[in-house]
């Protein structure tokens, strides 16, 4: 530090000695929060803020019946987007990587879902069933894990192939799986799955994981997002429902989902770990902007774009005061 | 033989409070006089703000996360922490460039940056988990997407979107109470150091005064 700068800090750092103006702290205070409140009540009652009710499984069921019985099938199957997640929900990948740090893989599988179980068998064995579901989950139960698997992928895959279009799946080994998603479909439709999912069979309840997953795995709550326009890719992250402010707050964090290589996930490293990767920038941002005051280069701009001349234009007038250099 | 007063924990803190921070500071009836730009409402402002947004969530907690959707008076209540929410924001990061541009963090000013900056990201934080726990759409919408981003850095270990509990004692327990304290230590210190001089400002232009 030159002589002139460090006296300047000691200058600044230092009671000041100079004139002074009359100032009540407690008015000022008192009157912003006048303002404030006044300014937020008047917003209340002209604008409201935004509710839509939440999503549930009946409603899913109910207006996107194939979809969702679909959905039940991949979860038996092992192929919906939980059950090959990976971390924290289970090891059927190893999650996203930033360069050499695996963090997914290495935080490790602390909240274990089992989706054949914990999405579809254990729900459906809460209900009092017809004979013919209550036939389909023995005969599930009796069978061995290999014969489960090879019912559900075929009937999975068959459906796949006829891309959703339940009418037009041939006939196959599928074993109980089409009776097991009838019976969570209908299920579903009247309304009981939204709790048994939540409860898992306990008293108390606070974790939503298991009904949100689920939720996400089939495209109704995706068209929903799409139709209230909350698409990350399209910059949802700060939007509300309806026409109101979202986060707006978080337009960085949002904007690098917007452009290359994050917004392509074919492309490798960065578009294929975009998530990962993104977080970590913002997290290294967050940190500079916490240590702007010691960062070269950033922590003198305001010296050498001299805004400050109007801040304290008065201050500089009345005492003559000449823009100096840095 | 009694203990010297200077060496005793509760002497040191009360002297070195009374000098660092007499009332005098604390509560201050002037100011320098190059404090006269507007810029400076903005500090005080998000302070207000945060008031209006914990009164309107203390009347939320008590009524519990599902009043609002069915009362009007809770849907009236959730709107004034809505928006109280929003010029908080709006104020804050108003008063975030401000500083900036003031190169306020001058004159061993450095913590009371941080302590602000680390209030923003807090605040980010709470915010979030305001959205997670509107028990409607768009939280639903909110916690799918979000899991991945946690997720993808190990966070989502711990931190889990998807927690209703977890989220909403987060919310209106744990992130609130960092961020009062936060937000006492900042303006505090602001009270301590005093405002910073204008950039320009050197001791030159006391002499030329007087
Ligand atoms: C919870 C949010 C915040 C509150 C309630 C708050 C409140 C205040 C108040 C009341 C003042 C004194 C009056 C004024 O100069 O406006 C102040 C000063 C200051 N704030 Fe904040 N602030 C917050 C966030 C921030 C942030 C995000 C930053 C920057 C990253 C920041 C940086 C500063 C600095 C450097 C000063 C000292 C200014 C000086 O000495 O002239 N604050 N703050």
């Amino acid at each position: 530090m030159s002589r002139s700068s460090k006296a300047k800090e000691e200058f600044d750092a230092a009671p000041w000695q100079g004139k002074t103006r009359k100032y009540d702290i407690i008015k000022e205070g008192t009157v912003a929060l006048l303002v404030v409140a006044i300014l937020t009540v008047a917003l209340s009652l002209l604008l409201g803020s935004p509710d839509d009710t939440p999503l549930t499984f009946k409603g899913w069921a109910t207006t996107n019946s194939d979809n969702f019985y679909a959905t039940a099938v991949s979860e038996l199957a092992g192929t919906s987007g939980t059950a090959t997640y990976g971390p924290p929900y289970n090891s059927a990948a190893d999650g996203l990587n930033v360069g050499p740090l695996w963090l997914q893989k290495w935080a490790g599988v602390s909240r274990p879902i089992d989706t054949v179980n914990d999405f579809v068998i254990a729900p459906l064995s809460t209900q009092v069933m017809s004979v013919e579901i209550a036939s389909a989950l023995a005969t599930w139960k009796a069978a061995a894990q290999t014969e489960q698997n090879t019912w559900a992928t075929n009937y999975d895959s068959a459906i796949a192939k006829v891309e959703g279009k339940l009418s037009a799946v041939p006939a196959g080994n599928y074993g109980p799986v089409p009776a097991l998603a009838q019976g969570l479909t209908d299920m579903a439709k009247a309304g009981g799955l939204d709790a048994a999912l939540l409860s898992q069979g306990g008293f108390f309840q606070t974790d939503n994981t298991k009904q949100i997953l689920f939720f996400g795995d089939g495209s109704y709550l995706d068209d929903a997002g799409t139709a209230a326009n909350l698409q990350g890719g399209t910059w949802g992250m700060m939007n509300e429902t309806g026409r109101y402010p979202g986060q707006a707050w978080l337009w960085l964090y949002s904007f690098w989902y917007q452009i290359p290589p994050f917004n392509n996930e074919e492309s490798k490293p960065i578009g294929a770990n975009a998530d990962a990767y993104i977080m970590v920038l913002m997290g290294a941002l967050s940190l500079g902007l916490i240590l702007i005051p010691l960062i070269p280069g950033v922590k003198t701009l305001p010296m050498r774009i001299p805004i400050h001349r109007g801040i304290w234009r008065q201050y500089y007038e009345e005492n003559g005061i000449k823009r100096r250099k840095y | 033989m009694s203990t010297p007063t200077h060496e005793m924990w509760t002497a040191r803190l009360r002297s070195s409070w009374q000098r660092n921070l007499p009332i005098e500071k604390l509560l201050p009836d002037d100011q320098p006089a190059y404090v006269a730009s507007w810029i400076y409402v903005f500090g005080v402002a998000t302070i207000a703000a945060l008031g209006v947004i914990i009164a309107s969530g203390i009347v939320l907690a008590f009524q519990g996360p599902a009043w609002y959707h069915t009362s009007d008076i809770g849907n009236f209540t959730n709107s004034i922490h809505f928006w109280s929410v929003q010029m908080f924001f709006a104020f804050m990061v108003i008063h975030l460039w401000g500083k900036f541009w003031m190169a306020a963090w001058r004159g061993n000013r450095v913590r009371t940056w941080i302590t602000g900056a680390v209030a923003f990201v807090v605040s980010i934080a709470t915010a979030f988990t305001g959205y997670l726990v509107q028990t409607n759409f768009d939280s639903q919408w909110i916690s799918f997407e979000a899991k991945d981003g946690f997720n993808s850095v190990g966070v989502g270990a711990w931190f889990t979107v998807t927690n209703l509990g977890q989220m909403l004692l987060l919310h209106v327990a744990f992130l609130p109470l960092i961020l009062g304290v936060l937000t006492l230590v900042h303006v505090l210190m602001v009270r301590r150091r005093g405002v910073v001089p204008p950039i320009d400002a050197v001791p030159a232009n006391l002499e030329v005064r007087k």
